[in-house]
């Protein structure tokens, strides 16, 4: 049985154990139809010409863990960011860690989405948000299909969160290879500001495979700043679907940072409903061996004076493969729109390689905007010069990708988080650089 | 200190060093000379231990020890310096950054621990003062959108940061202004010692008026041609080059 008709034939089990309201019942009975239909996306499809899932499909997967699995603070401590005070919601194979998690519903709720899906005192919110920014492709459909946990944040109106908030999944390996499906839903009220930090990590060498959803609603002047770390074992894979939807003068933030993982999958959505709309989609990547990352971004702009900023650095060594699709799509009311998307690559290897397409559709006639993409080696003078002054080539190297990288790393706006991406930059180039970029 | 015997190198198959002899003894300033394309910034480049170029037949001696097999940062180690004739700019690197990372790595080549931060700042700025290179300067990119003068100036800073035994300095008098040359020569000159040397790589003589040199080297076709006293650097300034190109020629 392949994984399509092993998802399928579950699903009717899956649904009766969960004890749900009916709209939520009502989604994912839909979404299993759409992704019966449709199946897993394949070569075919503009949007996956360079990417396969074949080579993650074939594994047999375990759908629902069987037994719940503890970890001690201790031992996966690193992963965190534990040198401030931080909201945690985190997941041991996709059950919840009561124990390693700090939830509130102090003003603001931090907990979990089981919850959110069958408490009534959530209903309005589930109802007005739930799957309401999601697309119905395939893979969207699959996570929404079987939706039962993840994050569930909501700040009301007029609440800086002081804190950030991470978000922590965990798998223990304990099956020989896992499948995961999180979903995370993020409602930031009017005049509200929070901070996220997402995370994925597995803690064997058994393969695992997430297929995560986040939705992410900005409404009045909101501002998220979303951080990704993806930097996980090279037999784990990622599909990562997130989607925001912004109202008027909200500024979004996604930082995506792809160091680790076998194959990575980043479709990142932003739709601008209102003007003066500020979204920024930054991302580092990183990777070696035979890895695979793939950011395939959208930006629509819907309403006129509102903004995008795209910047994607990536760098591809031993037979590593990439690809950034960068679409932008200004609708014929989204007058005065400033959309500007840049991508650049070094490759560090010839056995490398990195496709990149700019894909914009304009049909307003008094815009700007801008796209470039370079992709280029380290330069050797540069490389000469360093060393001419003492700095030995893998040091130079890494110092030359630490520059290239920089202004990415320069808008994170959490100082610890900041520190953490450089040392794991740093770990990754195998070299221990004496100063903080 | 440094000596090279019959030295050839070429890059991509093209000799450009046909048979260099050079003796640089602690404590002399060397000055070599020459027209454009005679070879004087392979000579430097090859010396520093560039890549693109191939040595094909004689060899580098560098305090007693043949550095053919060295790479560029380790003859930066043993205290060579090069200051470059076109300073690369590198963005997102800043000048304080670099050259800390520099000077520590430097000394851990050397089995040193790294500097203490406050020991780096109070070198720092020690330094930038000597060569009076305003703070601000120090923590913008390194080399990234600074003039012609100020890439030179910042040059000899990293020299006086790096105190090397043997520096070498590429056309650093080219782009610079007649109070930029003075504060760059009295660096250099500062830095001057019985222990160390200099050699001077340029194609005008009024480097060599500030800085001043106890021998003077022709370079001309990868060789030299003419060596003399510090004069022969006044003399090349009066004639030119055409009457060295005519004596070798005859």
């Amino acid at each position: 049985m392949d994984l399509k008709e092993k998802l399928v034939s579950s699903f009717l089990a899956f649904e009766n154990s969960v004890d749900v309201d009916t709209y939520a019942h009502d989604v994912r009975s839909n979404a299993i139809k759409i992704f019966e239909e449709k199946g897993f996306p394949s070569k075919k499809e503009e949007a996956w010409k360079y990417t396969s899932l074949n080579s993650i499909l074939k594994e047999d997967y375990s759908v629902f863990p069987k037994q719940e699995n503890a970890l001690e603070y201790p031992q996966v401590k690193k992963y965190f960011i534990h040198d401030i005070d931080t909201y945690k919601i985190i997941f041991i194979d996709g059950k919840y860690s009561s124990h390693l998690s700090q939830t509130t519903h102090d003003g603001i709720d931090v907990c979990l989405m089981s919850a959110a899906l069958s408490k009534p005192k959530y209903q309005l919110i589930i109802e007005n948000y739930f799957n309401k920014a999601a697309e119905k492709d395939s893979l969207s459909a699959l996570n929404t299909a079987f939706s039962q946990e993840g994050a569930y944040i909501h700040i009301p109106k007029n609440k800086v969160v002081e804190k950030p908030i991470q978000i922590i999944h965990f798998s223990t390996g304990n099956e020989s290879a896992t499948m995961l499906q999180p979903r995370n839903l993020i409602v930031v009220d009017e005049n509200s500001h929070v901070q996220i930090i997402e995370r994925h990590q597995s803690l064997t060498d058994n393969p695992v495979l997430t297929n995560s959803v986040t939705e992410i609603f900005a409404n009045k002047r909101a501002i998220v700043d979303y951080y990704k770390i993806q930097n996980d074992k090279e037999t784990a894979s990622l599909i990562d679907n997130t989607f925001i939807k912004q109202k008027r003068e909200s500024l979004v933030s996604v930082h995506t940072f792809a160091f680790g993982g076998k194959l990575t999958r980043n479709n990142l959505n932003f739709y601008q409903n209102g003007e003066r709309i500020d979204s920024t989609l930054k991302g580092i990547t990183i990777i070696g061996n035979k890895q695979h990352v793939d950011h395939n971004t959208l930006v629509h702009h819907i309403e006129p004076n509102c903004e995008s900023h795209q910047d994607y650095k990536g760098i591809f060594g031993d037979r590593s493969t990439g690809v950034f699709n960068g679409k932008v799509v200004v609708e014929k009311e989204a007058q005065k729109t400033n959309a500007f998307q840049a991508n650049n690559n070094i490759l560090v290897s010839d056995k490398a390689a990195i496709n990149t397409k700019p894909q914009l559709e304009i049909f307003a006639d008094d815009v700007k905007c801008s796209h470039g993409c370079t992709i280029g080696q380290l330069d050797e003078s540069a490389m000469f010069y360093m060393r001419s002054r003492g700095i030995p080539e893998k040091e130079a190297r890494a110092l030359l990708m630490f520059a290239f990288s920089n202004n990415v790393l320069e808008s994170v706006k959490i100082p610890e988080l900041k520190q953490r991406i450089t040392k794991i930059i740093a770990n990754k180039l195998g070299v221990n650089i004496g100063f903080d970029l | 200190m440094l000596k090279i015997n019959n030295l050839h190198a070429s890059v991509e198959d093209k000799g450009i060093l046909r048979g260099i002899n050079l003796e640089v003894k602690p404590g002399e300033v060397h000055a070599i000379m020459g027209p454009n394309g005679s070879g004087k910034s392979t000579l430097a480049s090859v010396i520093a231990g560039r890549e693109d170029y191939e040595v094909t037949e004689g060899n580098i001696v560098f305090e007693g020890e043949d550095i053919e097999e060295l790479a560029a940062e380790e003859r930066a180690h043993k205290g060579m310096f090069l200051s470059f004739q076109y300073p690369v700019e590198i963005p997102g690197v800043s000048v304080t950054n670099f050259m800390k990372t520099a000077i520590n790595e430097s000394r851990k080549a050397r089995g040193l621990d790294e500097m203490p931060a406050k020991d780096m700042l109070k070198l720092i700025r020690e330094k930038s003062e000597m060569l009076e290179i305003d703070r601000k300067f120090l923590s913008r990119s390194l080399n990234e959108g600074f003039s012609g003068g100020e890439k030179k100036r910042n040059e000899i800073f990293q020299m006086a940061m790096l105190e090397p035994k043997l520096a070498i300095l590429d056309e650093t008098d080219s782009g610079l202004d007649i109070d930029a040359l003075r504060i760059v020569a009295n660096g250099v000159n500062k830095l001057k010692s019985k222990d160390n040397a200099v050699v001077v790589i340029t194609h005008y003589q009024r480097l060599l008026d500030h800085i001043v040199p106890d021998y003077v080297h022709v370079l001309h076709n990868g060789k030299i041609v003419k060596s003399g006293p510090k004069e022969l650097a006044h003399e090349l300034e009066e004639k030119g080059y055409d009457w060295i190109k005519e004596e070798v020629g005859a």
